[in-house]
């Protein structure tokens, strides 16, 4: 008991150090890699609170996937960093204000709910024994039966979104040689053989 | 103090939560860095489910912290490549500078 106690503390006082971070950072590649840091640490709780399949999803996910493409984007654009700073502090205490209200209500809420009684009684679907059907098992029971069409639906999501990505950021530049297929396989022997008959003795 | 319960987990998505907010704030020129907040924000939303989900004993939550998690990559996906158009065109991803659709 202990010992989970310790290690929820410390991955969740690292959590809220790397949020921190994050946001206060002055080089957003610092930013990006103490995002990282958050994402590995709630991946811990995650395991922590027996979701071990949504723990490596996120690491894979986010740190795989997401991070990357923020570092990618942060050292691509060549943008100086210090300018955008400018006037930080001064929309801190309107920013410290709003996230101060929104804090007291968060935990006024936190403090002054209950469950209903009946409420661990009418889960939906009832997590199985870990002893006999491991986290991800048990999720993938579902996930392809019970909840099929939302897992098609976010599979559309992200295939928009990768058509999304692709048509924003593709662009024709010019001076660049790119290969043209199309012309490639179009090409006939016509119009790529000229036969000449060299006279001997003479060149061309 | 020592015995981790539903509680605790929500105080820490509250904590993760605010601090995305704040940070949205605070960093109101650099788009990259409000994208952030968002992530950090919708890792609150997850801490919370997954919170729920094993505090319940109901595996629905991890079901949809696995959708969250796939809107949340489409949407950084998407609002990276935006910020790479739009410093294409413009040099600069300044948000006061984004105003060319106001009327």
């Amino acid at each position: 008991m202990v010992i989970q106690a310790l290690t929820f503390y410390l991955f969740a006082a690292i959590v809220v150090a790397a949020a921190v971070m994050v946001i206060a950072s002055r080089n957003p590649v610092h930013s990006v890699l103490f995002l990282i840091l958050a994402f590995f640490n709630s991946a811990g709780l995650f395991v922590l609170l027996g979701a071990e399949f949504l723990a490596m999803i996120l690491v894979i996910v986010y740190v795989g996937a997401v991070a990357v493409l923020f570092l990618f984007v942060v050292m691509m654009l060549d943008i100086n960093f210090v300018k955008l700073r400018e006037g930080f502090l001064q929309y801190l205490p309107i920013g410290g204000l709003i996230g101060l209200i929104l804090l007291v209500e968060l935990v006024m809420i936190a403090g002054a709910w209950v469950f209903a009684p009946q409420a661990q009684s009418q889960a939906r679907l009832p997590i199985p024994d870990p002893e006999q059907v491991t986290n991800t098992d048990a999720i993938g029971r579902v996930l392809y039966t019970d909840y099929i069409y939302l897992f098609q639906a976010s599979g559309i999501v992200l295939l928009i979104a990768m058509v999304g990505a692709i048509v924003l950021t593709l662009r024709q530049r010019e001076g660049v040689r790119r290969q043209k297929i199309s012309q490639q396989v179009g090409r006939s022997r016509a119009d790529s053989i000229e036969i000449k008959n060299v006279p001997s003795g003479t060149g061309i | 103090m020592l015995e981790i319960g539903l509680s605790h987990y929500l105080t820490l998505g509250a904590i993760l939560f605010t601090l995305g907010i704040f940070g949205v704030f605070l960093n109101r020129k650099n788009v990259i860095i409000i994208l952030m907040s968002v992530e950090l924000i919708l890792l609150a939303v997850n801490i919370n489910l997954v919170a729920f989900s094993a505090h319940l004993g109901d595996l629905v939550g991890q079901i949809f912290t696995l959708l969250i998690l796939t809107v949340a990559a489409a949407e950084a996906a998407i609002g990276l490549a935006i910020i790479v158009v739009y410093y294409r065109n413009r040099g600069s991803i300044e948000v006061e500078d984004i105003s060319l659709m106001k009327g």
